[in-house]
């Protein structure tokens, strides 16, 4: 009996780590989309990206009380929250627009530390609780492993998200005037579109994203004093090696470093610490060349 | 004839700043002192920062990297091997430089922003790896009970909050003098040629990845052993000492200091850091919240700094005049 359950199981202590690495990069993927987009369109490195998560995770902490009515008003207020924070980085961005993208880089910093001091201020520094509705307090049964409701919804949720960026990147105005602007802004520019407002539209969608993800995340990357930064880290290797732009690399990346996170540790946990390093260093060493082409246009 | 005023007043200065320096412990009481002595270290930091960021056209959000590989490899050599200085500078300075080796592949191809973002990542993993790396590094609780320091065998140890300052202040008085000197070698002339027409050097026979290899391996080390320092003047370390926001912080003092400069990489990071030495102190609460709010200030108040940094970093096919509108910047930028 024991050695039948051995045999047939052999993924079976994986599964759940497996599980979990699916939500976890389908969250890194929702708050490093916004990331991209920063990036890609108004080329500026957004070092307050972790602060528009943490708004909608706080956000999260704040109104959710275990019923369904307050998590729609958690995902309102934190998405809107987020992408007025957004606007306002955009805002502050705009007198040094002309600027080298350092000096645009450190002014972003100086906003996430100040942002960050405030949301301590107003939240206190301790790491709050979150409630998931009742609903989905409990567990499911998948594959004869118990798990956390929530995060199968999550998982749901979160593709469906991503499935939504992709279709509005792809089929509507707004997406093809933003891959316009990474194409060349220039002629955007000469069509009539002011690239102040892209920028401003950009970063409030990026903050919009990431309030999302703080929100619905909540549970899984909770908010605290250091989960700014974890976010901003989680994004930005996602997008190093989504190589940098395309949504369908970012998406990988982000499954990849989800699972590096959760599978990754169960199997090897003595390599644990390095497991991130690891796998940005080996997909950039191999790539380097190839992204290099994409990193510096002709 | 003005810029040989500029000059001679420049090196009195120098000369000045220098003889405060030395005479600093004998004024300040023992706790500045050895905040004095780390600030040094950063200082020290901040130049290999100006190196790869001004010099070299890389700008650098990941030199607290070498910095921490040189750092905890000295605690570790100076609590089980030597409490020689010299042994643990130079194996401090081979830690910054070989970590910076290992990751010459992930940066060399880039520029602009994407070296930016791919040094705070690899500035960040390496903060990660320190505090999950117990048996080596004694996770987030550090490595504390350092031994103090002997300059040289047979040297007496450091024991005094002065001589450690004073070592400090000796061993980068050398290595920036150093600095100074290999900057002023054919391979400065080629750094800079590179940072500003890259595709002229490389039309002419020079390899621009190597040069640029060797200026971050170089930068690597100035940090490895800028961390010996931090040992030295701490007898402590933690993951905290090599976090993202001291990252940002030198390079705000090095853009204020003019990005290429190296004595104004000096001066501008030990300011910053003096900054937020004295914040942290009278404003314990809000302090992150009035350095972020100087951040931005200081962005939108250094014109000078800032056109001169990017005059560096324009791109090599952007127009000489300047833009005269932000979509122009981008447009140049995207053109990279």
């Amino acid at each position: 009996m024991i050695a039948v359950a051995a045999g047939t199981n052999r993924i079976d202590p994986y599964l759940i780590p497996a599980l979990d690495g699916v939500a976890y990069g389908l969250l890194v993927f929702v708050a490093a989309s916004g990331l991209v987009f920063c990036f890609g369109v108004a080329n500026i490195l957004n070092l307050a990206h972790g602060l528009l998560y943490a708004i909608g995770g706080y956000t999260a902490a704040a109104l959710l009380d275990g019923g369904w009515a307050s998590l729609g008003l958690a995902l309102a207020v934190g998405v809107l929250a987020a992408a007025a924070a957004g606007v306002l980085l955009a805002g502050l961005l705009t007198p040094v627009a002309a600027g080298n993208h350092l000096s645009q880089a450190l002014l972003t910093f100086g906003v996430a530390l100040a942002g960050g001091s405030l949301l301590v201020a107003g939240f206190g520094p301790d790491n709050p609780q979150v409630r998931v509705p009742a609903a989905l307090e409990g567990s499911v049964m998948v594959a004869g492993h118990r798990y956390a409701a929530y995060r199968l919804v999550f998982i749901v949720v979160a593709a469906v998200l991503a499935l939504a960026l992709y279709l509005v990147v792809r089929r509507t105005r707004a997406g093809m005037l933003v891959r316009a602007a990474v194409d060349d802004p220039e002629m955007v520019a000469c069509l009539g579109v002011s690239p102040a407002r892209i920028r401003a539209g950009v970063l409030a969608a990026a903050g919009a994203l990431a309030g999302a993800a703080g929100v619905l995340g909540a549970p899984i990357i909770g908010p605290g004093t250091g989960t700014a930064d974890t976010v901003l880290l989680l994004s930005l290797v996602v997008v190093v090696l989504g190589g940098l732009g395309s949504m369908a690399g970012t998406l990988l990346a982000a499954l990849a470093i989800g699972e590096i996170q959760t599978l990754g540790v169960a199997l090897l946990p003595s390599a644990a610490p390095f497991l991130l390093f690891a796998a940005m260093a080996a997909v950039l060493a191999v790539r380097a060349r190839g992204l290099a082409g994409r990193w510096r246009p002709a | 004839m003005r810029g040989e005023v500029i000059r001679r007043a420049r090196g009195g200065i120098a000369a000045l700043v220098l003889v405060g320096l030395v005479v600093a412990p004998w004024v300040v009481d023992d706790y500045t002192t050895s905040i004095l002595a780390r600030t040094l270290a950063l200082a020290l930091v901040g130049v290999s920062v100006a190196l790869l960021t001004g010099v070299a056209g890389m700008p650098t959000l990941g030199q607290t990297a070498p910095y921490a590989a040189g750092a905890y490899a000295c605690a570790v050599v100076g609590s089980r091997v030597s409490d020689v200085g010299v042994v643990q500078l130079v194996v401090a300075a081979a830690a910054g430089a070989l970590l910076a080796a290992l990751t010459v592949p992930l940066v060399v191809h880039a520029r602009g922003v994407i070296v930016l973002m791919i040094t705070l990542a690899i500035g960040e993993l390496v903060v990660i790896v320190l505090g999950r790396w117990r048996s080596v590094t004694g996770g987030t609780d550090g490595l504390a009970g350092i031994p103090a320091v002997r300059p040289f065998w047979g040297f007496p140890a450091l024991a005094s909050d002065q001589a450690r300052y004073l070592y400090a202040l000796v061993v980068v008085a050398t290595l920036i003098g150093v600095v100074l000197v290999l900057l002023r070698t054919r391979a400065g002339l080629v750094l800079r040629a590179g940072r500003d027409d890259e595709t002229r050097l490389r039309a002419s026979g020079h390899r621009v990845a190597v040069h640029l290899s060797g200026a971050h391996i170089a930068a690597g080390a100035i940090a490895g052993a800028a961390g010996s320092l931090l040992v030295v003047a701490q007898q402590y370390i933690s993951p905290a000492d090599f976090g993202f926001d001291t990252s940002a912080l030198l390079l705000l003092g090095v853009v204020i200091g003019g990005t290429a400069s190296v004595g104004g990489a000096l001066v501008g990071a030990a300011l910053v850091i003096a900054v937020r030495d004295w914040l942290f102190g009278v404003l314990p609460g809000h302090a992150p919240l009035v350095l972020g709010a100087l951040f931005v200030a200081t962005v939108y108040l250094l014109p000078t700094g800032v056109n001169r940094a990017r005059g560096r970093l324009r791109p090599r096919d952007a127009p000489a005049h300047e833009p005269v509108a932000h979509d122009q910047a981008t447009v140049a930028e995207a053109h990279r």
